[in-house]
């Protein structure tokens, strides 16, 4: 039966918002979001294997400067949701479960990932990857 | 795997009686794909993406190509298993079930569209 006037537990506005909770939102949205890029990854793999004038449609798409921020997304989320997975298979084996250690590797996890994003998109744009 | 006794594995108990599988393949796609993922990161920058002959001749080649699959299966079934988890949290009942076989569905068509596409360069078998 459904009471009205029921005392609830507390609620997401009781609670001050932090790292934690911040990065824990971030992996599920960064997770969703390179769903979209397996997409990406399969029309990649379609449009090279349907010929020339496939691909070049697909790649003119994503050389684009909507295409290329959408592919710097990818590869933010990419990194992100490594590094902080990463920090989900300690937590799984039961480590880092204390408050300072899981801030400290939470700023890791976001640290490292703009470091090897940097790093992929300056090797990407100054070419010195092949 | 350490994480369940054996009486409890023998007997299959849990909160839901199932589910383990769930969590566990979870975690092994991880781990695989954190390695898949990054030789696919790696690897591409040394590729010149805007020529189709060379794309197409590096994604045939071994083991490019093996290495492609195991990363489009890894990644598809991990993408799957969490959108499902993303779908539990905020939809329920029929619309739940219903989403749960459009999602499976659309990982499926991704997951034979891309493993043909990388067989068929590996065949050389032009367009």
């Amino acid at each position: 039966m459904a009471q009205a006037n029921r005392p609830l537990s507390p609620h997401l506005g009781i609670y001050r918002w932090q790292v934690s909770n911040t990065l824990s939102i971030l992996h599920r949205m960064s997770g969703m979001f390179l769903t979209l890029g397996a997409l990406v990854l399969t029309a990649w793999l379609v449009a090279a294997a349907s010929g020339a004038p496939a691909y070049a449609a697909l790649a003119g798409l994503l050389k684009s400067p909507l295409g290329m921020l959408a592919l710097f997304g990818w590869s933010l989320a990419f990194f992100y949701h490594l590094c902080n997975g990463i920090r989900h298979l300690f937590w799984d084996a039961g480590r880092g479960f204390t408050i300072p250690g899981s801030r400290a590797t939470g700023w890791t996890a976001v640290i490292a990932a703009g470091v090897l994003t940097l790093a992929f998109w300056v090797v990407v744009l100054t070419g010195s990857g092949s | 795997m350490g994480f369940r006794s054996p009486l409890g594995r023998a007997i299959g108990a849990g909160s839901a009686k199932s589910g383990f599988e769930h969590w566990w393949g979870q975690r092994v796609s991880a781990a695989g794909l954190g390695l898949l993922g990054l030789w696919f990161v790696v690897s591409i920058l040394g590729v010149d993406l805007g020529d189709h002959a060379a794309v197409s001749a590096w994604i045939a080649s071994m083991p490019h190509a093996t290495l492609l699959i195991l990363l489009v299966v890894t990644l598809l079934y991990h993408s799957n298993l969490g959108i499902n988890v993303v779908l539990e949290d905020y939809v329920h009942g029929g619309k739940l079930v219903f989403s749960l076989a459009v999602v499976r569905f659309v990982h499926v068509v991704m997951a034979v569209a891309a493993i043909y596409s990388i067989v068929k360069l590996s065949l050389g078998v032009q367009a």
